[in-house]
């Protein structure tokens, strides 16, 4: 059995580059990323390569990563702010097995991240960089359909479609109800769409010390934000952005400012709210930090 | 030909309104304009001066060419030849020559197109206040109770209830649609409005009403508008100059009661005929 799997590993070794990706598409991502960066919230479309996974486990984000990683590097994937979700684990096996690169759980440690739908708890740094997951890149699709009135808008600067979206928000729910992909204003010139992350995270795209990287693979489109871009998200002067609170504690690590995901515990309708990022909780744990539920529910793991 | 173009640029101009600093041209001046769709005439030679708060009628039967010389002349189809000379006050500007970013800011701000069939000019998926309030936010306004206010304005102004403001459109009646289209361009006080058989498709009672309205509002608003239509009642109403079209040429034109009372035209006869059969 390990022979023959150690011959097999092997033809694979040889049948694949480093990071799956041929050198000639690299480039030709690097250069879209590097426009990308140049033109901060623009959308660089590029050719958009078969990856071996279906387009809705981010294979944009995986060009992306493939594109930028480096034999040196450290890499975290998460979805949905965990590290174990099946997407998470198998684009992490598929760059372990590609690559050979050193994966990491600790934001802290890790130097590039790719990520469907958060941006971690921890802050980031300088050298790191983000990848995002984006299936929808176009945040004028909603009211505007036609690809070449979109551009032309973006072009000209024609944004007021978006406030329309956001008026009847209001108009319908009393407040500003998109609570995912909520629009920005990158540096005062393009409307960007930051793919999925939940509205709470959009502060932490402006002025972060880290590269934002995004990868639409069916949309075939790349868009950057390079470090310290202002990044504002879009409001009315009577209905300021609010990125949402929640009453509660996490329930594990007792953190009051993190994002929490609701988790049912049993039949009887008994719920607790614990962190989405589960390495920034885990490490709080470890730190010695505990909340409401922490002790039975860490025993009954044990 | 010559000679009718001669008789609207002259003869039939009533006194152009003086501004406060001393004379002022013609608000809208075209010439020689023409839209071919192969090797079909749209509408070719067409020339006339629109003076600030006049409303010219361009009549003629279905398929003269009246909406491509309209489009045409709005930017919402390229002419193929000729000028469209536009003075908003600072001297004419040469409209062809603009810049595309010019050119959509005009017709988003000082311009306003209502469509015949108010479904190109709403948005269907959003409500009756998105919609009147789309060009407010497009200029930059950014306070959500000054722009529902202005909507709700608006639509008192086109007399729809204030009740209807977060209804979508895809629920008002036609001759309603109409109003929230008219509401929709008007809220960004534009000089000039292109209309499109503005009371087409409605039935007779509605089309009365939208009629006086858009009456009262040109006036209240010193409003300059061109008005496409193939109903002489519409032009007899609201228009103070007329060109009838045929094949895609003016045939005539002069001052609407003129024309109608008196019309030169064999053409113009029997279309004024024929109405007066009905
Ligand atoms: N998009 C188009 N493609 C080809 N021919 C067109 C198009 N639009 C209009 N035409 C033709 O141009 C002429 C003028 O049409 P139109 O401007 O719609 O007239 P009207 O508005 O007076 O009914 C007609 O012969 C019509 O068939
Ligand atoms: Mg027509």
């Amino acid at each position: 059995m390990s022979g023959h799997e150690n011959a097999s590993g092997a033809a694979g070794a040889e049948a694949y580059n480093f990071a799956y990706l041929d050198e000639q598409t690299k480039r030709m991502i690097r250069r879209a990323i590097l426009k990308a960066v140049a033109i901060p919230g623009y959308q660089v479309p590029f050719a958009s390569r078969e990856m071996p996974m279906p387009y809705g486990w981010g294979t944009g984000g995986v060009q992306v990563t493939a594109a930028c990683l480096t034999a040196e590097d450290r890499l975290k994937v998460i979805d949905q702010g965990a590290d174990d979700t099946t997407n998470a684990v198998s684009i992490r096996k598929f760059f372990e097995r590609t690559a050979g690169v050193k994966t990491t759980e600790e934001t802290e440690q890790a130097t590039i991240i790719q990520t469907r739908h958060r941006i971690p708890e921890a802050p980031l740094a300088e050298g790191q960089i983000m990848v995002f997951q984006v299936p929808i890149p176009e945040p004028l699709r909603f009211l505007e359909p036609r690809e070449t009135e979109t551009r032309k808008m973006h072009a000209l600067e024609e944004y007021g479609l978006m406030h329309v979206k956001l008026y009847e928000d209001i108009s319908v729910h009393g407040h500003i109800a998109t609570t995912y992909a909520y629009p920005v204003l990158v540096e005062g010139r393009y409307v960007m769409d930051p793919s999925p992350i939940p509205k709470f995270d959009n502060p932490k795209l402006d002025d972060s010390p880290a590269l934002m990287l995004f990868g639409a693979g069916r949309e075939q489109r790349i868009y950057a934000l390079p470090p310290h871009t202002r990044v504002q998200s879009l409001d009315f002067e009577d209905h300021p952005f609010d990125r949402g609170h929640w009453d509660e504690d996490c329930a594990l690590c007792g953190d009051a400012g993190s994002y929490l995901d609701e988790v049912i515990t049993d039949d009887a309708g008994g719920r607790i709210f614990v962190c989405s990022d589960t390495a920034h909780c885990r490490a709080r744990r470890q730190a010695g930090h505990a909340g409401a539920a922490s002790a039975p529910y860490e025993e009954a793991g044990a | 030909m010559t000679m009718m173009m001669d008789r609207l640029r002259s003869a039939d101009r009533r006194p152009a309104p003086v501004a406060a600093d001393g004379a002022r041209g013609p608000l809208l001046t075209v010439d020689g304009l023409a839209k071919h769709y192969g090797a079909r005439i749209g509408c070719t030679g067409v020339g006339f001066d629109l003076w600030p708060g006049e409303v010219l009628g361009i009549v003629g039967e279905s398929g003269s060419g009246k909406t491509t010389l309209l489009k045409a002349i709005a930017g919402l189809v390229a002419p193929d030849a000729g000028s469209i000379r536009y003075d908003a006050g600072a001297g004419p500007v040469e409209v062809r020559a603009l810049s595309e970013p010019e050119r959509r800011r005009l017709m988003r701000t000082d311009w306003a197109f209502v469509h015949q069939n108010p479904r190109d000019g709403l948005r269907m998926g959003v409500s009756a206040g998105a919609n009147v309030g789309e060009r407010l936010m497009a200029r930059g306004q950014r306070h959500y109770g000054r722009i529902r206010g202005a909507a709700l304005d608006w639509l008192a102004r086109v007399e729809i209830a204030g009740a209807r403001l977060d209804d979508r459109p895809s629920a008002f009646s036609g001759g309603m649609q109409q109003r929230l289209q008219i509401a929709r361009n008007l809220v960004s006080e534009p000089r000039l409005v292109f209309m499109d058989e503005p009371t087409g498709g409605l039935d007779v009672s509605v089309q009365a009403r939208l009629l006086d309205l858009i009456r009262a509002l040109v006036r209240e608003l010193g409003l300059s508008a061109i008005v496409v239509t193939h109903d002489l009642a519409v032009v007899r109403l609201l228009a103070d100059r007329l060109m009838v079209m045929k094949d895609g040429r003016v045939v005539e034109a002069g001052l609407t009661d003129q024309v109608l009372d008196d019309p030169a035209h064999a053409y113009t006869q029997l279309l004024v005929s024929s109405i007066l059969q009905v």
